[in-house]
């Protein structure tokens, strides 16, 4: 996640490939898949029993996409998710190949875990490595009813069987490229770009 | 739940990025750290506090690691405070004490060293009645070393969970007024409070008598009474050091119960300091003497906090000089 102070701090060598148009779209879709969303219960539960999920996001930019997307349901379908963070640094699988790195951000969960619905919310989603370390950190946590893996933008490269349950926009990224979420000084969304990764 | 910040992140400052952390290969003493890194060492001590009160209490993260506790002088707390943090991040731990060792036998601190190396551990965390003893293990043996107490020098894990404390309940501490008082010529918790707190941009007041202060003490920067009043007075904190007998070749004090009357922390005296001020003591405490039962009990008193604190602090410090050395080209 990158912090975007003024339009000046955009990197010259960057391209948006979302602006922020593009991501009040793509996150309006995203609430009304949520609402449409099938769960592992719902055929035992009324409609009316059913649980809300809550929107976890993983430290940092998930966590401003899972407060962003609670907004717009909250305006879409009236009801306001519980939101939780998790930070995945202590359970990196890298940290004897990069070294030890700066804390992110905090892990907080919004109750008990145990029989919960949660989305599980990230900003862009690569190689799945973070996905991993994110779901080990819910389940020291508790036993969740069930995890849904939603992002905002997939740039494909996969290096462990993961997939979303909901992808917000597909993204072309080569190898050698970075796609970064921008946000401004208040953490709110302002837009992805994709630049050539530092050497 | 109560609005925090977040570790790693200054109020106001919400969320900037973070410079990337200078590598802990060592942790010898806190007089070489700079500022920075002591900051983030209590910034992700704040992470790993937040874990010992979930429910399940591990991190996966020192999988596969192999800690020795190294200690060739006795302690209890500190130990299990370093073993308890180890496992807790899934680490393996193996311990050495000096009475069961072949130290007893004759064999040099190296050769002994040397033998517990080729056993691999990665980490090894001493104690040792010298000063200077981690330094020489750190320049002889291929392992993180931590300093779990040497001699006079130092004790940087009981430093750092001190200022860590003092940071939980007083925020930033530039212009801090903190008190250590007691034995300060033989006080390795002294001077590791001194280097560390000073760094942090307190102002530290040391005190007690004469014959326990070192001349040249405020060559460190800290200000030295040979009376208790004046470095109490307007203390944001007091922090009370144990009459270490043990390391005394004669006596310093003509008496427990004379050196209780001028130097011991009791209800009149924490007066002097502001209101609400906190009350410190590393452990073990002898009550009566350095500190009186109605203070070291009172509503001031963090002792027991500090004791809690060290178990995030030490593990805080284990994964930094664990994940340190992961960037070092194995064999």
């Amino acid at each position: 996640m990158r912090h975007l102070l003024s339009p000046q701090d955009l990197p010259a060598d960057a391209r948006v490939l979302l602006d922020r148009a593009a991501i009040d779209a793509v996150l309006a879709q995203m609430a009304k898949d949520i609402q449409a969303m099938a769960w592992p219960r719902d055929v035992e539960l009324a409609p009316a029993e059913r649980p809300r999920p809550w929107l976890c996001g993983i430290q940092r930019g998930g966590v401003a996409v899972a407060r962003e997307l609670a907004e717009v349901i909250a305006r879409d379908f009236g009801w306001t998710p519980q939101l939780g963070a998790i930070d995945v640094t202590l359970y990196r699988d890298d940290t004897w190949l990069k070294g030890p790195r700066a804390v992110e951000g905090v892990t907080r969960l919004p109750g008990d875990v145990n029989g919960q619905r949660v989305l599980l919310v990230d900003d862009v989603l690569y190689t799945g490595r973070t996905i991993r370390a994110a779901l080990n950190v819910l389940m020291d946590f508790g036993r969740p009813e069930a995890v849904r893996l939603v992002v905002m933008a997939d740039r494909g490269g996969r290096e462990l069987p993961i997939a979303a349950d909901l992808v917000g926009q597909r993204l072309e990224v080569a190898r050698n490229a970075s796609a970064e979420l921008c946000v401004d000084g208040q953490n709110r969304l302002q837009s992805v770009i994709v630049r050539p990764k530092n050497p | 739940m109560q609005p925090q910040v977040e570790p790693g992140q200054t109020p106001g400052t919400d969320s900037l990025p973070q410079a990337p952390q200078e590598p802990l290969r060592h942790l010898l003493g806190l007089e070489h750290l700079s500022a920075e890194q002591i900051v983030q060492i209590l910034d992700l001590a704040a992470q790993m506090k937040a874990v010992n009160s979930r429910r399940i209490k591990k991190l996966p993260t020192l999988r596969g690691v192999t800690v020795l506790t190294f200690f060739v002088e006795n302690s209890t707390r500190t130990r299990m405070s370093f073993e308890l943090a180890a496992k807790r991040l899934s680490a393996d731990t193996m311990s050495f004490t000096a009475s069961s060792s072949s130290l007893a036998k004759g064999e040099t601190l190296i050769d002994t060293a040397r033998n517990l190396e080729a056993m691999g551990p990665d980490i090894v965390i001493i104690r040792h009645s010298c000063s200077g003893a981690p330094a020489l293990l750190a320049r002889t043996v291929n392992c993180g070393i931590v300093n779990a107490g040497d001699g006079s020098h130092e004790h940087p894990t009981q430093g750092l969970l001190d200022i860590f404390t003092l940071r939980e309940r007083l925020g930033d501490l530039r212009g801090k007024k903190v008190a250590i008082v007691g034995d300060i010529a033989h006080s390795r918790v002294a001077r590791s409070n001194i280097f560390g707190l000073q760094k942090l941009g307190a102002d530290v007041h040391v005190a007690g008598p004469a014959t326990m202060l070192p001349p040249a003490i405020e060559q460190l920067g800290c200000t030295a009474w040979p009376r208790v009043e004046p470095a109490m007075e307007g203390a944001d904190a007091i922090m009370m050091l144990r009459i270490q007998r043990e390391r005394q070749g004669n006596d310093l004090i003509p008496s427990s119960h004379e050196y209780h009357r001028f130097f011991g922390l009791d209800e009149r005296r924490l007066r002097l300091a502001k209101p609400g001020a906190l009350v410190m003591h590393p452990g073990p405490m002898n009550r009566g003497v350095e500190i009186a039962p109605e203070v070291a009990d009172g509503d001031q008193s963090v002792i027991l906090q500090q004791v809690e604190n060290g178990v995030a602090v030490r593990m805080a410090v284990l994964y930094l000089v664990a994940a340190s050395r992961g960037l070092e080209p194995q064999g």
